[in-house]
């Protein structure tokens, strides 16, 4: 095991801040405004108002009667966080982040994306706020999800294609860092997920809790009682960090995180960082790491763009080594199957990455009594991936 | 103190009112075979100590050139523990300063890789995404060696976090110029001399200034300020296409460059 020092941001031996020196000024200027917009009541009431009544919160918890009655099992609950305008969680923290860097005086953001959802999230959130907005993308993110980057261009955002590596998240974040470290001084940087530089992992959670919030408060109201097991996937981790925070304490609920097992571990050719265990340094943080023996930092695999990243936020990997939450995951198969059951049995396209939850929520599901209950972060909705469904399902529905 | 074969080498031509001069090369572009040839060739030229650059698969403080570079040696599969072997076959005449990314380092295991810089004649590290605050990460592994953990200041460094990088700095202050990543750049701003002679006031080690720096003209400039100039991605360049010339015109540069 790796030796670590007691540093700033640390959950466990996971965190820190692994950056250029150019960026220290920047994370503690970013850590001072966020600790004191979190502290003034007018920041939380300007934040809450946008995102009641422009989000569209608090969206429902839906009790998915039909997937309950196949399971066979749990009471499946879905925390419909796809209702969000724009489509997904993302929304939250891309306003969060926004409202924060007009605070300080920043009128100009950079944004990493892999699926574009949160690509486009900020750029609505600058649009709302009249900030302007540079989207870095992935090549071959931007082929898979050509119409989200029109999205962001109609919403006044400048999207460039960075066309290094393999051309997905990962490299994207590369670029935004790059670009950060030059334009530090009047811009600011909207990481997507609970991931990077402290305080970031701690500002992305901060906004996105209110999933976990809303969602006890919701399940107390119809059921009375906590749910059992609370379920949610993880790309670097912020709808999982989210949904997670607030019931960290409940030791009775349990709670499950999902990775995306691309063509299945055994393969290599995947996103499931904590299954594979390897600690390590990107993009400011110590993590679980997909790497090879030299250190370099291996490209993640998954049939769904926004759970294409290598590693897991630092919360997350210390959550897994106190046992807290259990990680496991789902193959690019068993989330197209996970798509196909919650459309036909309730109505409702799931974003691939959600898919993933869902997949593994139902077989749970199926393991646990009836009385028990259980909670799915439905962290976004499928429109993006109607074309990648339809390609990987050969044209038709199987 | 432990660490002074790196800090020697530049007071060394300090002492003979001149400015110090450390080339940067990327490891591995063109080949693990030509390495200890421009080791020599750089020797040979009058530098004062040379950066060697590890590549990386996510090298997110460089700019394009070096980049580019990195890319040609991870093609031709280079990575550090070939660099360090390679470095273990012959001695050199000056101190030689690995800069490469965190994490290559964990995973070479931290005890390993300093007992091989040891081998190798390494006398100073550069790791651009290990802030201060991170230090101690390597800081318990390098206590009683003669290896440098040199530190990174830059422009938007608040004093106070100067002043307490510079106490604890080790071997020299690499005084980066510019608010951004490696590459060449044209112009820099109007308060950077002002900076970087503040810089030298409070240092107890040299102070080296880099990044963006890449003619002779901006490398006398820099010279008359500072301890002494870096420069990698013009030296990278010059490497590649066999521009040698333009090597040795910038360490010329550099050296002839009087300290005032
Ligand atoms: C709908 C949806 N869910 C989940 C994710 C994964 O991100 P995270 O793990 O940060 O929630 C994404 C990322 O783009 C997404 O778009």
């Amino acid at each position: 095991m790796i030796q670590t020092v007691e540093g700033k941001g640390r959950y466990g031996r996971f965190g820190g801040q692994y950056v250029p020196e150019t960026l220290m000024g920047a994370l503690t200027e970013l850590e001072e405004a966020h600790d004191s917009a979190l502290a003034d009541p007018a920041f939380r009431e300007q934040l809450n108002s946008y995102l009641k009544d422009f989000v569209g919160r608090e969206n429902p918890l839906y009790f998915a009667e039909r997937l309950t009655e196949a399971a066979g099992g749990a009471k499946i609950y879905l925390k419909r966080e796809d209702l969000n305008h724009t489509g997904a969680h993302k929304i939250n923290n891309a306003l969060g982040q926004a409202l924060l860097a007009k605070r300080m005086g920043k009128r100009k953001i950079v944004a990493e994306t892999g699926a574009g959802q949160h690509g486009v999230a900020t750029a609505t959130a600058c649009a709302l706020l009249g900030l302007e907005c540079v989207v870095f993308m992935g090549k071959e993110d931007i082929r898979r999800q050509e119409l989200n980057v029109f999205r962001m261009e109609l919403l006044g955002t400048r999207v460039e294609s960075v066309d290094k590596g393999a051309g997905t998240l990962k490299d994207a974040v590369n670029e935004a860092l790059r670009y950060w470290v030059a334009h530090v001084e009047d811009t600011h940087y909207i990481l997507g997920s609970a991931l990077g530089p402290h305080p970031f992992p701690k500002i992305v959670r901060d906004f996105q809790q209110i999933i976990g919030q809303e969602t006890k408060r919701q399940i107390l109201d119809k059921e009375g009682r906590l749910p059992d097991a609370v379920v949610a996937c993880i790309g670097g981790g912020s709808n999982a960090i989210g949904m997670f925070h607030p019931f960290v304490e409940d030791e009775n609920v349990a709670l499950y995180g999902v990775e995306a097992a691309g063509g299945g571990i055994s393969t290599g050719q995947h996103a499931a960082a904590i299954a594979e265990a390897k600690e390590g340094v990107l993009h400011g943080a110590y993590m679980y790491v997909l790497q090879d023996e030299d250190g370099f930092i291996q490209e993640a695999h998954s049939i769904s763009a926004g759970l294409d990243y290598p590693a897991v936020g630092p919360e997350h990997c210390h959550l897994h080594d106190i046992g807290r939450v259990q990680y496991t995951s789902a193959t690019d198969a068993e989330a197209l199957e996970g798509v196909q059951l919650l459309a036909q049995k309730e109505g409702i396209i799931p974003a691939l990455e959600s898919a993933h939850a869902i997949h593994f929520a139902f077989g749970l599901a199926k393991k646990m009594q009836s009385d028990d209950i259980l909670v799915v972060c439905l962290s976004g909705r499928g429109d993006k991936d109607v074309q990648t469904v339809r390609d990987a399902l050969g044209g038709g529905v199987q | 103190m432990s660490k002074y074969t790196l800090t020697a080498a530049i007071r060394k031509r300090n002492a003979e009112g001149l400015s110090a001069f450390i080339p940067y090369m990327m490891a591995g572009d063109g080949g693990l075979e030509v390495l200890h040839e421009r080791i020599s060739f750089l020797e040979e030229a009058g530098a004062d100590a040379i950066e060697i650059g590890i590549p990386f698969s996510d090298p997110v403080a460089d700019g394009e050139v070096i980049q580019e570079a990195g890319s040609r040696a991870l093609q031709r599969g280079v990575t550090l523990r070939k660099v360090m072997s390679t470095l273990q076959v012959q001695s050199h005449k000056i101190p030689l300063v690995i800069m490469t990314y965190l994490n290559p380092v964990l995973a070479y295991g931290l005890p390993k890789f300093v007992a091989d810089c040891e081998c190798a004649g390494v006398n100073g590290l550069i790791i651009p995404d290990l802030p201060h605050e991170e230090r101690g990460l390597l800081s318990d592994a390098l206590e009683a060696k003669d290896i440098a953990l040199v530190p990174l200041i830059s422009l938007t460094s608040s004093t106070e976090r100067i002043e307490k990088i510079a106490r604890a700095a080790e071997g020299f202050i690499y005084a980066v110029t510019v608010n951004g990543i490696t590459g060449v750049r044209s112009g820099f701003s109007s308060d950077l001399m002002n900076h970087l002679t503040d810089l030298k006031r409070i240092a107890n080690v040299p102070v080296l200034a880099g990044f963006g720096i890449s003619t002779p003209e901006q490398v006398r400039e820099f010279s008359s300020v500072t301890d002494g100039v870096i420069v990698g991605s013009a030296i990278v360049t010059a490497f590649h296409e066999g521009k040698l010339d333009k090597i040795q015109s910038l360490i010329k540069a550099g050296q002839t460059a009087v300290k005032h």
